[in-house]
């Protein structure tokens, strides 16, 4: 019915297959949908977020997703600046994501605010001092760097293509992606490092300052270090889960074992920086307050285990897996290995967001916790459920993964 | 006790006072506080705070004083308590909220050292709340409604704020431009101090909240402020607040400088 619109050389599920996969994401999408119109005509006490909890799971998911979509800033800086051919195989997934992940902050950021319509005040009157100006700026600019990376992927569609106007603008938008790589590698660099630096800079909140260079707190660095690492585990991961899910292999396995590689090298510089924060901020910077950092995990559930999990389970094993692993273990033990990764991503975005606003500053104040409403999860598997049906599409309808044609020509070559 | 002290810490080093003209401060003695409440009343009527929905809870809620109750940890007959109201501090060094908003909402006034939230600019992104560590900001969840005739009794002086926005205390700042105006028309080029006072220190009836100009001398908040038995919340963290509070109790200095040392003396 559709194989008109299906890349040559690849096969497809049938329309019903296909069909039968989109509809309980689709219906996960108009749930969320509802749920956003009340967020938007109600207010914000639709949520459970509070004067204390003021940020709640939708900058947790913000955070996240900007990190993990990482892969794609990352990705085009090794393919067009550092000429990493190989991880051609990926780079059109990697943009397809990268701006499922960014439009999908956008989008649940445009419902977090009190009043969405006054974004552009952002632009017209900012305050340069502020980590969340240089965020705003980055991420607008990004994203459209990221629509005009799709985009030639999208006229590259079999019946797009037979458009020569389309083809010929597709053309010319192939010379200036390396500018554009660059362009977006800068973006992405300054605000990671910004949305790191939100928290960084708090001064009033202990558990969360941090020292820095200049004017970039440490939170700064690690947050685009982090960022780097988890951006090709994710792609990893998720071209793995793709390859799973369609039965085909979608790229040859020394592409894994590259990106599994780089994100192990940048893991582990991560976990070394991370492990000297960590150590200066307990030694240093806490103390410069007059109190124990240790003090910070006297509260239950937010105990030492969670610094232990961070660093060393989601952290130290998976890079060392990786880093010492990527050219013998077998495929098996890299995905669990970039699983574990894109977990110590959440966690430590989890850590900024929720832990750092559960704890009191006062000492006469309370620990408190916070349990989001159904509205914000809803809310939150829209995006999710709005990445799946994107991808779903691009992956049906565009050539994802270029090596595939020539992998179901010649398997031996995977 | 340690008022002005900059302290040794390395990292919150205060810097010299920059302001040039006037400092507003508040004295407020713990000592003399019952809890009662009628700062809270005397402010939300003030400023127009609508009534909270049934719906809402005590951490949704719009209180720009919030007063916390605490004890020492000891038990009957030495138990003590203490009520420690807690508005906007009005940090005077690196507040933390004046920086991290991304569109210019938060001001700090040069000339009166009076932190001051523009609604109408709030893009309501509750970043200012996150970097306040007095939690003293709170986020308008609700459309302000007033039940059916109250509305006639709004002060024409302050703008009722909009759904989606932050608000916080400005020390009652259209008082200070109702005196500035009272003062022109009299000819004069500076207010009368007694008229100036916000609607909490006004309302105290144990006369525990003192209000005035820190830079004067003469004033009584400047004499307070400098008094050993008085400290500011979180000295440590070098926000330099304009909020002095008072105790002749060490535990209860003690208890408003540290930064979450202690756990289990809190009662809301």
């Amino acid at each position: 019915m559709d194989s008109h619109l299906v890349a040559r050389g690849v096969k497809r599920a049938s329309p019903g297959r296909f069909v039968m996969w989109i509809i309980p994401w689709t219906l996960i999408l108009a749930i969320g949908l509802y749920a956003t119109y009340l967020c938007l005509s109600r207010g914000l006490n639709q949520t459970n977020m509070d004067n204390r909890f003021a940020f709640g799971l939708w900058i947790f998911l913000d955070l996240s997703v900007i990190a993990l979509g990482a892969g794609a800033f990352f990705t085009g800086f090794l393919v067009y600046i550092l000429k990493r051919d190989e991880l051609r195989a990926v780079i059109n997934s990697a943009v397809v994501l990268g701006f499922i992940c960014y439009s999908g902050a956008v989008l649940v950021l445009m419902v977090d605010v009190g009043q969405p319509l006054r974004a552009w005040f952002t632009f017209w009157h900012p305050n340069v001092h502020s980590m969340l100006t240089e965020v705003t700026f980055c991420i607008t600019c990004y994203l459209t760097v990221l629509a005009i990376e799709y985009a030639p992927v999208v006229l590259k569609n079999r019946k797009l293509k037979e458009i020569p106007g389309f083809l010929v603008f597709e053309f010319e938008l192939h010379k200036v992606m390396p500018i554009l790589a660059g362009v977006g590698t800068f973006l992405s660099f300054f605000h990671q490092g910004s949305l790191g630096g939100l928290y960084g800079v708090l001064q009033g909140r202990p558990f969360a300052f941090r020292e820095g260079i200049a004017i970039w707190p440490s939170t700064f660095f690690l947050f685009i270090i982090s960022a780097a690492a988890a951006g090709p585990s994710f792609i990893l991961l998720s071209t793995w889960m793709v390859s799973r899910l369609s039965r085909k292999k979608l790229v040859s396995e020394n592409v894994y074992r590259l990106l599994a590689k780089i994100s192990g090298a940048l893991l582990t510089v991560y976990v070394f920086l991370k492990s000297i924060d960590t150590l200066t901020w307990l030694n240093r910077t806490a103390p410069g307050f007059g109190l124990s950092g240790m003090s910070f995990f006297l509260w239950a559930p937010f105990n030492v285990w969670i610094l232990f999990v961070e660093i060393i389970v989601f952290g130290l094993i998976p890079a060392m897996l990786m880093l010492v692993g990527s050219g013998k273990l077998r495929l098996g033990w890299l995905v669990l290995s970039s699983s574990l990764v894109c977990c110590g991503i959440l966690l430590n975005r989890f850590v900024m967001t929720i832990q750092t606003l559960a704890l009191p500053t006062l000492a006469f104040d309370k620990f408190m916790l916070y349990t989001p409403s159904w509205q914000e999860v809803a809310t939150f598997l829209f995006v999710v459920a709005y990445g799946t049906i994107i991808y779903s599409l691009s992956f049906r309808y565009l050539r994802l993964f270029p090596q595939e044609t020539d992998l179901k020509q010649n398997p031996r070559r995977s | 006790m340690a008022n002005n002290d900059s302290r040794n810490f390395p990292v919150v080093a205060e810097p010299e006072q920059k302001f040039s003209k006037a400092r507003y401060g508040m004295i407020i003695d713990l000592d003399r506080c019952t809890g009662c409440g009628a700062c809270l009343v005397a402010c939300a009527i003030e400023n127009n705070v609508p009534p909270d929905p049934p719906t809402s809870t005590e951490r949704t809620g719009i209180t720009p004083i919030r007063v916390y109750r605490a004890d020492n940890g000891k038990s009957f007959p030495d138990n003590e308590s203490v009520f420690f109201p807690v508005s906007c501090q009005q940090c005077d060094h690196h507040a933390p909220c004046v920086s991290v908003c991304p569109q210019k909402a938060v001001e700090v006034d040069p000339t009166t050292g009076i932190v001051g939230q523009i609604p109408v600019r709030c893009l309501g992104c509750r970043y200012c709340m996150a970097a306040c560590p007095y939690h003293a900001r709170y986020f308008n969840w609700w459309d302000p409604v007033w039940p059916k005739g109250m509305e006639e009794a709004l002060n024409p002086d302050v703008s009722p704020r909009m759904r989606g926005v932050v608000e916080k205390c400005n020390f009652c700042f259209h008082r200070l431009q109702a005196a500035r105006t009272k003062a022109a028309a009299e000819g004069k080029r500076e207010i009368d101090p007694a008229d100036y006072v916000p609607a909490c220190v006004e309302a105290c009836p144990a006369k525990a909240m003192t209000f005035g100009d820190l830079l004067d001398e003469d004033s009584e908040v400047s004499r307070l402020s400098k008094d050993r038995i008085s400290f500011r919340l979180l000295e440590n963290l070098g926000t330099g607040p304009k909020v002095y509070y008072r105790s002749e109790r060490e535990w209860v200095r003690t208890l408003g400088e540290e930064v979450v040392a202690t756990k289990g003396n809190v009662h809301g």
